[in-house]
Parts: structure tokens; C-alpha cells; sequence
């Protein structure tokens, strides 16, 4: 329990660290105002507002990747291209044969429900490549991350579909009278669903037996290759979820760009969570918060005019910063120091 | 067949997997696409285009056997090729000049990084990722929009042709023409005969292999581990800046978007050439037609008329499944075969 208490420090910490440094610089970060968008529907806008908006994605992400990463101590690096995958066959379906339909061609939880089926088969093609055949989970993945982008163009005959039905933006933005941003209610929808499964199921206890020790789950009775393989199954839902959020908000797709390097921020969401990237132990609720810390340090810097292509510098500082504080190895020194100062004291106190 | 199976180390397997497999490739190319790939010509352009890939993937091979990663390859060559574009033509510097802060800027990458994983044990993957993100970062600060690069100096290098005495081709025009290769290409030949020694030669090249099999048994053979890793991830980083140099060599220009996706292509090469991810196995000697495989690939596609962008994709991503496949199944037959 005490382990569980001081990792899930390290997010938080960072998140108040983040966020006391915006009070510092700039405290019109946190003013939410309510107005009124173009159509007329009340609408919160705000730095903070942004930051729970687009940060779902990554929190829902950050679940699945999470129990890939407790079973298989490896990463899944083909998010991005699976989302690009999934988002595709949603138009493909509302769309049917003609790019820019006047009505939807099916409807649109049809079209949601086909997708989530895509995604989790794909899901379950790296689960097979990583559980059956024994590949590393990150090399595994390689074969989605360089194919998923074409096949996503190749799904829609690399046409550029467009929606205009406004219900399918709900998904990704506002439904008529809720200011709040659609996309952060979904991703609590995720988040107490996995809390669900986690609290009455023994998932969450097996995936961590597999994670810490294959071949003794094997002799307590588990199953080690069918976990592996559930883990990058839900992985694939979750995918689908993003997907959705994701093709709502443009109401179309760009292959290329859609969910580029999410696959990094899932990842780095999950170390940032303190969880262990060799697999193992787990707790859901870090990394969750780690995706909210990751987007709110993104908005921190739009903010301050960074440009959208020099991001990834101030981040790559920050993460540095975040994992050389919290490595054993470190921490450990720290520890030392910190207590030869106060025996220094004691000794001194007692001359 | 099965004894002879048993009695190959690992390497030597996935190794001869990998040639054969790059023959039959090219052979198959010959036999379907006609003349094209008989041509020397169309072998060393393939040699010019991927000269860079082929020292990326020298480094990424090392990081590997030792049981690492190194994602941040790609960026660094990015970042190169942008702060030599810049040093060249804004600031007026000169080709050696140049050099340097391409070597530089390898070494000061993997001087940091390979501090944090071996004495400060940090994921590899972590590392190299902030890596990555800090030094596409940093191409896009130091110039934002790609440019041609027009000094003198640099363009006359990059003009240079090594020609290759006795092999050539006879032109539309009925001229004979030599085949030729960049400088490029002989440096990467270089740099792959050099690490193919030290890795199967030296002291310290066993002491890689060593640590990426087993750290345990490593150290208690008296090898510093962290040291070794920490050499390892220092020659990757130099090896891209190196392989930055060359990659502006050929293409003569800064851009952010320079080497995307290069990091994937030199893991892939690598895994195609033989090397694992888990370390200790690998082959420089697989890792080289581990590059020339899949860029035969992507030859093949764009000449069979699959124009498509999205042909190259996939069937790059085929080939690697099969091959992980392969591998996978070979491994665990051997290993079965071991028990008994």
C-alpha cells in the first residue's frame, strides 16, 4: 500500500508543480469564462477547460496502454496508426460510397461499433505476434506503426471524406446546453468502466502476476499467452474510443497527421504515472493523471507562443527532468545525502 | 540438416536467413521486373540512397546486441543536417567545420543519454524518445523552413562520384557508362567493416554481446557493465551523427522534416538483418542486407507500378512480420530441439 501512496506522488506532484508555475507566470491560466459559441450554445472556454478537452484522448489511451505494459513490459508503438485505422473505417461506413454524403449513410453508433471491431482485431494481430510467436511487444507493434497509416488511406481509397451532419461533431465537441467539452465525459465514462473491471474482476491482479513473473503465474494456473493477448484487445477498444473523439472533432481525417506520436505521449503518460516500463505492477490512476500533466505541460507551453514543431524540445527537458528525479538510482543518493545532513545536525546539536 | 541447425549459434542462423532471403529477393526482382535490376547501376543506387540508413542501422545493431534501444537516431540526423545547412551557408563556415559539429552534436547526444541509462539505469526507450522529441525540437528552432544548401565547397563534395572500375551499363544513347557510388556509400562501407571487426574481433566488442545475453554473468566475468552500455549508446549517437553527415551529403539540404521516420526503418533493418531486442544476438554483416532488403523492397514496389504511397508501407510492414515470424519460429524449434 505504501508503494502504491508514493507513486502516485510523482504525477501529482508534477501536476502542482505545473500547475504553480502557471500561478506564478500567468494567473489568467485558470480563468474559465462561460460564453457562447457561433451556433449559440453556452460554452466554457478556458486554459483549463482545453486542458480536460483534449487530454481525454490520452487518458483513455493511457488505460489501455497501461495494462499492455504491466503484462508484457513492452509498449505498444502502433496506437497512432491503429486510431488512424479505426477513424477511417467510421467514415468509410457513415459515409458508404460517395465522400461527402448530405445524410449519413448508417448510423453513427453502427459505424462506431464496426470500428471498435477493426480496432480490437488489430489489436488482437499484435496480441497474437506478442503472445503466441514471443515477439517483443515494441517490435511487435513496428509492423502496425509502419502499415496502419496506409491501410487507414488505402480503407477510404485515400479520399478525404467530410461530414456534415452536426450530431457526429457531438462526439468530439459540444452537445447542445452541456458546456462542458464532450470528449472529458467520455473519458470518464472510460475511466470508471476500468475502475469497474479493476475493482470486481481479477484482471487487474492477473495482468500484474504475468507482468512480474510469466512462468510462476503459468504455475499458479493463470494463462500468461491469453492475458498478453486480452490486454492488446482492450488496447484496441480504447483505440476505437480515440478514434471516435478524434474524427469527431475534424468531422474528417487527415491519414498522416491524425493521432501523430500520440503513441509517444500514451507512453510517456504511463512513466510518467511512475508505473515500471518493464512491466509489473500497476496503478491505473497515475498514468491517468499522468495524461491530464502531459497535456496540461502541452497547453502550458502554447501558451507561452511555443511553436507547435519546437514542442517536443521543451518536453523532452521536462521529461528528463521528471525521470532523473524520480530513478532509484537517484533517489536513493538524495535519500543518502538528505540523512548525512541530518545526522550532521544531530552530532552538532549534541557538541 | 538438424544437427548442422543445432550446432550454428544464433546469429550465424538468423544471419544466413537474412542473406538468402536477400538473394532470392533480388534474384526474383531480376526474373519479374526485367533488365532494371540488372543493371549495377540500379544495385549501387540503392547503395546511394541508403548510405545514411545503413550507418544508422550500424549504431542501432550495437544498442541492440547490448540490450538497449535507440529511438533518437532519426532526430539527430535531422538536426545534422539542419545545423550544417545553417553553419554552411548563413554562417559561412567550411565542409570541415562542419564535420565537427556533426560529430559534435552525435557525441554531446550520446554522451547524455548513454549517462542516463547506464549510470542512472532510466529506460533506454524513455531516454532516447525525450532524445528523439528534443532533437526534432531543436531543428525547427534553429531553422524553421528547409533550404538548399549553396556553398561551393560542400556542393563540389557532394558532386564527387567514386567510380567503379569494369562495372557499367550501356545507356539510351549508346554510351558506356560507369557505374559509380557516393562518398557516402565508401564511408558506410568503412564504418560497417570497422564495427563487423570490433564486434567479432576485439575485447570490447565480445564484452557487447556479453552484457546484452546476460548482465549477471556478464559482470561476473569482470566486464563493467555500465561502462559497456554506456559506450554503446556513446558510438550509436556518434554513428548518427556520422550517418546525419552523410544523409545531408546526399539530399544537400536542411529540413525538419529531414529522416523521418529513420529510427523505424534502422530498427527494422536491423531486426531484418538478424539482431534481437531482447540483446546478445546480432550481426553487422545482417544488419547491412538487413538495410539492403528493405530498401530492394521499396525498389520493387515503385517499379512495379504500385505508385500508391500506401503499397511502400505495407509491404514493408509484410516483410517484417515475416520475418519476425521467422525468426520467432526458428528460435523456438532450436530451442525445443536444445531441451531434447
Amino acid at each position: 500500500m505504501k508503494k502504491i501512496n508514493t507513486q502516485i506522488f510523482i504525477p501529482i506532484a508534477a501536476l502542482l508543480i505545473l500547475l504553480l508555475f502557471n500561478l506564478i507566470a500567468d494567473p489568467s491560466f485558470f480563468k474559465v469564462t462561460l460564453g457562447y459559441n457561433s451556433v449559440g450554445n453556452p460554452v466554457l472556454s478556458g486554459y483549463l477547460m482545453t486542458v480536460l478537452d483534449c487530454g481525454s484522448e490520452l487518458a483513455i489511451l493511457a488505460i489501455g496502454m497501461t495494462l499492455v505494459t504491466a503484462a508484457t513490459g513492452g509498449q505498444d508503438i502502433s496506437v497512432g496508426a491503429a486510431i488512424a485505422i479505426a477513424g477511417s473505417v467510421i467514415l468509410r461506413v457513415l459515409c458508404g460510397h460517395d465522400s461527402r454524403p448530405t445524410e449519413l449513410q448508417a448510423p453513427i453508433i453502427v459505424a462506431f461499433l464496426v470500428a471498435c471491431v477493426v480496432a480490437m482485431l488489430f489489436g488482437a494481430f499484435n496480441g497474437v505476434l506478442v503472445s503466441i510467436f514471443k515477439i517483443q511487444p515494441m517490435v511487435a507493434t513496428l509492423i502496425l506503426y509502419t502499415a496502419g497509416r496506409s491501410i487507414a488511406a488505402w480503407i477510404n481509397n485515400n479520399e478525404l471524406p467530410i461530414i456534415s451532419d452536426p450530431k457526429f461533431g457531438y462526439f468530439g465537441g459540444l452537445i447542445p446546453g452541456i458546456a462542458i467539452p464532450t470528449p472529458f465525459f467520455i473519458a470518464m465514462g472510460c475511466v470508471i468502466v476500468a475502475a469497474l473491471v479493476l475493482k470486481f474482476t481479477n484482471l487487474g491482479l492477473y495482468t500484474q502476476a504475468v507482468g512480474i513473473n510469466e512462468s510462476s503465474s503459468r504455475l499458479n494456473g493463470l494463462n500468461p499467452t491469453f492475458i498478453k493477448f486480452l490486454t492488446f484487445v482492450i488496447l484496441g477498444l480504447c483505440v476505437a474510443v480515440t478514434a471516435l473523439i478524434k474524427v469527431s472533432r475534424l468531422s474528417s481525417i487527415n491519414y498522416s497527421v491524425i493521432a501523430k506520436d500520440i503513441e509517444m505521449d500514451a507512453i510517456l503518460a504511463v512513466a510518467l504515472g511512475g508505473n515500471s516500463l518493464s512491466g509489473g505492477k500497476f496503478n491505473m490512476w497515475s498514468s491517468i493523471i499522468g495524461a491530464y500533466v502531459i497535456q496540461l505541460l502541452t497547453t502550458t507551453l502554447y501558451k507561452f507562443n511555443v511553436q507547435s514543431d519546437a514542442l517536443p524540445a521543451y518536453k523532452a527537458v521536462v521529461v528528463i527532468l521528471l525521470v532523473v528525479f524520480s530513478a532509484p538510482t537517484v533517489r536513493d543518493k538524495m535519500e543518502e545525502i538528505s540523512k548525512k545532513i541530518k545526522t550532521r545536525k544531530v552530532t552538532k546539536g549534541v557538541v | 540438416m538438424t544437427k548442422k541447425l543445432k550446432n550454428m549459434t544464433d546469429t550465424n542462423l538468423l544471419l544466413t536467413i537474412t542473406i538468402v532471403v536477400f538473394f532470392l529477393m533480388y534474384i526474383g526482382a531480376i526474373v519479374f521486373q526485367g533488365k532494371g535490376f540488372l543493371k549495377p547501376q540500379t544495385f549501387f543506387n540503392i547503395l546511394n540512397a541508403n548510405a545514411a540508413l545503413i550507418i544508422l542501422s550500424c549504431g542501432m545493431s550495437l544498442v541492440m546486441i547490448t540490450g538497449g534501444i535507440d529511438i533518437s537516431v532519426g532526430g539527430v540526423t535531422a538536426l545534422v543536417s539542419m545545423c550544417c545547412a545553417v553553419y554552411l551557408d548563413y554562417k559561412g563556415g567550411n565542409v570541415v567545420g562542419s564535420l565537427f559539429i556533426a560529430l559534435g552534436i552525435g557525441l554531446a547526444f550520446g554522451l547524455v543519454q548513454g549517462f542516463l541509462v547506464a549510470y542512472l539505469d532510466i529506460q533506454p526507450f524513455i531516454v532516447s524518445l525525450a532524445g528523439m522529441f528534443f532533437a526534432r525540437g531543436m531543428t525547427t528552432i534553429v531553422n524553421t523552413n528547409p533550404f538548399n544548401v549553396a556553398n561551393e565547397e560542400f556542393v563540389a563534395l557532394k558532386e564527387t562520384r567514386v567510380i567503379i572500375p569494369g562495372l557499367g551499363s550501356v545507356n539510351k544513347l549508346g554510351k558506356y557508362v560507369n557505374a559509380y557510388v557516393e562518398i557516402g556509400v565508401v564511408v558506410a562501407i568503412i564504418i560497417v567493416i570497422l564495427m563487423f571487426i570490433v564486434l567479432r574481433w576485439t575485447k570490447l566488442g565480445r564484452s557487447f554481446y556479453a552484457v546484452g545475453g546476460n548482465k549477471q554473468s556478464a559482470l561476473m566475468l569482470g566486464i563493467n557493465v555500465k561502462r559497456t552500455k554506456f559506450l554503446s549508446h556513446v558510438i550509436c549517437s556518434l554513428l548518427a551523427g556520422i550517418g546525419g553527415y552523410v544523409y545531408f551529403l546526399h539530399v544537400g539540404s536542411g529540413a525538419a522534416s529531414h529522416a523521418a521516420g529513420a529510427e523505424m526503418n534502422a530498427i527494422a533493418s536491423s531486426i531484418i538483418g538478424g539482431t534481437m531486442l531482447t540483446g546478445g544476438v546480432g550481426n553487422i554483416a545482417g544488419t547491412f542486407f538487413g538495410v539492403l532488403s528493405l530498401s530492394t523492397i521499396q525498389n520493387i514496389v515503385s517499379s512495379a507500378g504500385l505508385d500508391q504511397a500506401w503499397w511502400t508501407g505495407i509491404t514493408i510492414a509484410a516483410m517484417l512480420c515475416l520475418f519476425l515470424v521467422i525468426q520467432s519460429v526458428v528460435m523456438s524449434r532450436k530451442n525445443a530441439a536444445m531441451k531434447k
